[in-house]
């Protein structure tokens, strides 16, 4: 998912989360209140002016048009969470088991049969909820809302309608987050409903980044959009500047990439400035739309005609749920560090930007770089091994960093067997590519291949004078002014050494010999 | 047919005596000096488990008595929509186990009726729904399985309202049951298979399930003892949900001590339904003691308080002097009685009829038709749907389905739904307000006997108001227990009526101690219904 982060940045130039970093930096604080989208651009534009640059994939007369109007954006977010078993009943959940395979009386919807809550699941709402940021309900409960579907058993799905979990909570792109919901019989899930707060394509699709790291550095679910595990709805609307009321809703589905989120949604903006543009604003109804990836925009998918009426009403077979302020507070003291403390985290270690996006973007990376950095590795030097040839060698092979052969403890010993002279800079990567594809230590690799540096000057001397002595013809050349000689020597000791001498120590006694006057 | 009955030997286990009926007015009561001494009834639970440990008798020949009086009995009553093939296979198990000397459960033998709508593996459970025709669960309901794990024997499935929704029986969507009093009446209901089976002794307990009254108001028709426990006392996992809210699995004796047992056997927590309770289920079988144990004012100083709003106009006159002589009864084993008024009382009937509609809307969703039950073909799914459940269902249910589907409406939820819930939580408090003064209420258990078959079948609403004595218990989530107090006029020898006893919630151990004593020393009749007079 690093990638998609990093190209998210390289395309779009205006993410929220780049301005987010920096105003923290310029200590600009009052996260919360920055919520709407004059007061962000406007600190966009004073920190970076290059940033609002219009988009260069849409005409002028467009991007005018766009000028006069508001997107109103909020996102639904659905994550699948990784329980071992189903939410209401001890069948096994499992994606991608066969049909029917995994069910049971109560997932059936047997007659005389009952739900029973998964203690998990409250587990991991109350999780997610503070991370956050929410007020959580020490006192909540579970609804019904019915409707007839043939995957919907009961002829009703067990929510909560009116008392989410957790509430009123934010993440730190200034966005509001409403509720964490606990939803659906069957399949756990967790609702998470922001309020329409975003303002285009690129800052709903960093939302719901975020929302998948989030989920990933909890171990609440695996966050796979292909998956089905994390699903974004987003309703979308849009108004002239300066009108108060929201326009007409549509929500868009089937979005299983943020990049197509974030397009579909600069589609469904500009399609509909149009037809404000054109006086058709009629013609904005409320309705379902599907984002076509082949076609690259939103189609129809079904029109609502009026409200569907769920009749919700409290579920009585589920007790409420009760939580304990000492149960929230045991949870919220296992909560791991998250994406944005990390982030500010390697920003203040000194990381570039660039390099914090992308440690941080994906747990697994972060976590091993942490454990690198652990081990007393530099923390430039691991971040650009991480982030150079680790990241090429992991993109070639299509491994994840969990499946590396390299443990951390190699790496710290390598960067610090360069860091100490044991070895030079280039015989590091060699053995960084061997512990790549075969693993094993760093310092077996050096005793092994006999790759421990020269560093011993009485030792170079007598390789230098050896050289020296052997090429008279180039040292004469080189004193009668054809200093660049001093490489062509310099390349020959280092051949004698087999690559071990110590570079530094080797051209300072060379240059002694080629200038000595014997 | 009857008069070719040979009576079983273990017929004379049975106390089969029948009331001693005159003209006028039949109610019982300690004060009646002209009425016959009989003795107190015996518990059918504890005279089978001495006779099999003393081999005076078989449960294979228990079993079979019963089974030839179901056979003799059962054309005329229609109490059960079937009749299991296991009872001698089962009974036989039983007497093995006698056999070799092990130990023997304490319902070891005992012949035990099941409401159609409490789930039995492998045997039909339709809750007398068409749309449920021919399906058998894959899995007992908790209560079976504890009744199943204690030697109990399960007879065969009884007739109900249709999804417990009704007071007569006769929305079974398959027959109708007569009362054994009266064959030209109603057994009451929706438990009124299993009440009129218990008091035709088809089989010595029965469970049933009480929504609004389905237990405790068959049982007051029956003249036996409906025993309807706390809100959470008993598992609902494998009852099938009518309203969630308000359900509970009761249990029907002919004796007090029966109707206990049986409770004690099926109560506990059960990890399969969260809304069931955690609190101990104390031994009530020490509460039974034989009349000769009593002291002379055994229930001295007990508290009853009798709720003034359910003797008010609308009460049959004779349900009123039975309830006021049982008062007098009680008064008479030492209790002080006191007048008590529940303010809300008369809210409960429309509050209850919103909220069990309500939640029966959505409970009978998933009766769709399509993963198991009566399936209409279509070429269409909500056509499927349509024809499913129109062909399935009956027009009682149907008609509180879209009671229900109304009130949960957007625009109607909170004059209805909410309102309702609200009443509910007054009912509540007025109960513990009272409960608090007082260690039991009481009240007639129906504002009537037995009433004619099709005598209400198109007035809903008057089936609805007979109903009134018992939904606020449902509401109030308490216990109760309903007992034979008394006769009146009608029929060939008189109706049973019954007396409600109302106790604190999951105090069931006061209520059957009270109701015990009382049962064994009313004196001037014993509830036998005439057809078995007849037939013993």
């Amino acid at each position: 998912m690093s990638t998609t982060l990093l190209k998210t940045i390289q395309l779009n130039q205006f993410s929220l989360l780049g301005t987010a970093l920096i105003r923290r930096r310029s200590n600009n604080v009052s996260v919360r209140c920055c919520g709407s989208q004059t007061a962000t651009t406007h600190e966009a534009k004073q920190t970076s002016p290059s940033r609002v640059a219009p988009k260069n994939h849409k005409s002028n007369k467009l991007d005018e048009i766009l000028r006069d109007y508001e997107a109103v954006i909020g996102i639904e977010t659905h994550v699948q969470l990784s329980t071992l078993t189903k939410a209401f009943c001890s069948c096994s959940n499992n994606y991608g088991s066969y049909p029917n395979t995994s069910i049971c009386p109560v997932c059936m919807g047997l007659p005389g049969a009952l739900p029973v809550l998964n203690s998990k699941v409250v587990e991991f709402g109350v999780r997610l909820g503070l991370a956050l940021n929410c007020e959580l309900s020490l006192k909540s409960k579970f609804d019904r809302k019915q409707y007839f579907y043939p995957d919907l058993p009961k002829g009703y799905q067990i929510s909560q309608f009116d008392i989410p979990i957790a509430s009123g909570g934010y993440v730190d792109l200034d966005i509001y987050v409403v509720q964490v919901d606990l939803n659906r019989a069957g399949v756990p899930l967790l609702e998470i409903v922001s309020e329409p707060d975003m303002r285009s394509g690129v800052e709903a699709a960093e939302y719901a980044c975020e929302m998948q790291r989030i989920a990933r550095y909890l171990g609440v679910s695996n966050g796979n959009m292909q998956e089905g595990s994390l699903r974004c709805d987003v309703n979308i609307s849009i108004r002239p500047i300066g009108q108060a009321e929201f326009g007409t809703k549509v929500e868009i589905k089937n979005l299983n990439a943020f990049s197509a989120m974030s397009r579909a949604i600069d589609f469904e903006i500009s399609r509909q400035a149009l037809l404000y543009d054109q006086g058709k604003a009629d013609q904005i109804v409320t309705e379902t739309r599907l984002w076509d990836e082949g076609a690259q925009k939103t189609v129809t998918m079904r029109k609502k005609e009026g409200l569907a009426d769920y009749r919700y009403f409290p579920e009585p077979d589920l007790p409420e749920v009760i939580l304990t302020q000492e149960y929230v507070d045991s949870i919220r003291a296992s909560l791991p560090e998250l994406p944005e403390a990390k982030r500010r985290r390697y920003e203040a270690m000194g990381l570039g930007m660039q390099d914090v996006l992308f440690l941080a973007n994906d747990v697994s990376v972060a976590e091993y770089f942490d454990a690198v950095i652990g081990k007393g590795a530099e923390v430039k030097l691991a971040a650009n091994w991480i982030m150079g040839d680790i990241a090429a060698y992991l993109k070639n092979e299509k491994l994840s960093i969990n499946d590396m052969k390299l443990t951390t403890q190699e790496l710290a010993e390598l960067i610090a067997a360069i860091k100490d002279g044991t070895i030079s800079g280039k015989i590091g990567k060699e053995i960084l590519f061997e512990l790549l594809a075969k693993g094993g230590t760093v310092k077996g690799m050096i005793k092994e291949k006999d790759l421990v540096q020269i560093t011993d000057p009485a030792e170079i001397e007598k390789m230098v004078i050896k050289v020296v002595s052997e090429n008279q013809k180039q040292l004469e050349q080189y004193r009668s002014g054809k200093t660049k000689l001093q490489g062509y020597f310099a390349g020959q000791v280092m051949k004698m050494s087999k690559g071990k001498a110590n570079p530094g120590l080797l051209n300072k006694i060379l240059l002694e010999k080629l200038n000595a006057k014997d | 047919m009857l008069s070719t009955l040979q009576p079983p030997r273990s017929l004379s286990l049975l106390p089969l005596r029948r009331f001693q009926s005159s003209k006028h007015i039949v109610s019982a009561a300690s004060s009646s000096s002209t009425a016959p001494v009989t003795s107190p009834p015996q518990s059918q639970i504890l005279t089978t488990r001495r006779s099999l440990l003393s081999g005076e008798t078989t449960a294979v020949e228990i079993a079979k008595s019963y089974l030839s009086r179901i056979r003799l009995t059962e054309p005329q009553l229609k109490c059960f929509l079937h009749v299991s093939e296991n009872v001698l296979k089962d009974a036989q198990e039983v007497d093995q186990r006698i056999a070799k000397g092990e130990e023997l459960g304490p319902l070891a033998g005992v012949l035990i009726g099941v409401k159609d709508n409490i789930c039995t593996e492998g045997m039909p459970s339709t809750a007398a729904s068409r749309i449920l025709e021919h399906y058998r669960p894959p899995f007992d309901a908790t209560a079976i399985k504890k009744i199943k794990d204690l030697g109990g024997i399960v007879v065969g499935k009884t007739n109900m309202d249709e999804f417990g929704m009704g007071s007569t029986t006769e929305a079974s969507a398959f027959q109708v049951t007569a009362n054994p009093w009266d064959l030209t009446r109603v057994p009451g209901g929706s438990s009124g298979g299993s009440a009129a089976a218990v008091a035709a002794r088809q089989c010595m307990v029965s469970l049933g399930s009480d929504t609004g009254g389905s237990v405790r108001q068959p049982a007051s028709f029956c003249g036996v003892v409906g025993l309807k426990p706390t809100y959470g006392r008993v598992s609902r996992f494998g009852l099938m949900a009518y309203a969630s809210s308000l359900d509970v699995i009761g249990c029907f004796g002919s004796t007090v001590a029966d109707a206990g047992m049986l409770l004690h056997a099926i109560s506990g927590y059960d990890r399969f339904d969260s809304t069931s309770s955690k609190q101990d289920v104390p031994e009530f079988q020490s509460q039974f003691l034989s009349v000769d144990h009593f002291e002379c004012k055994p229930l001295k100083g007990v508290k009853v308080g009798i709720i003034c709003e359910t003797l008010e106009d609308g009460v049959d006159s004779g349900v009123r002097s039975a309830t006021q002589e049982a008062a007098s009864h009680l008064e008479a084993l030492g209790c002080v009685l006191t007048e008590v008024s529940l303010p809300s009382f008369s809210l409960g009937l429309p509050a209850y009829y919103v909220i069990a509609s309500s939640e029966s809307s959505s409970n009978l969703s998933r009766y769709d038709g399509v993963r198991y039950g009566n399936q209409v073909m279509a070429e269409e799914l909500n056509k499927l749907y349509e024809c499913s459940r129109g062909e399935g269902f009956g027009g009682e249910v149907k008609m509180r389905i879209l009671m229900g589907t109304y009130a949960l409406s957007a625009g109607y939820y909170d004059a209805y739904y909410k309102r309702a819930q609200q009443v509910r939580t007054l009912i509540q408090k007025d109960f513990k307000a009272a409960l608090e003064q007082n260690d039991i209420l009481i009240s007639p258990a129906a504002p009537s006997a037995a009433y004619k078959i099709g005598e209400k079948k198109d007035d809903p609403l008057a089936m609805y108001a007979g109903d009134i004595m018992t939904v606020n218990v449902n509401l109030a989530g308490l216990p109760a227990v309903v007992l034979p107090c008394g006769l009146v006029e009608g029929g060939p020898s008189g109706l049973p009526v019954g007396l409600q006893m109302i106790g604190a919630a999951f105090d069931e151990e006061k209520l059957l101690k009270v109701g015990h004593i009382f049962e064994q020393t009313l004196k001037g009749s014993s509830f036998v219904p005439p057809l078995l007079a007849n037939v013993a």
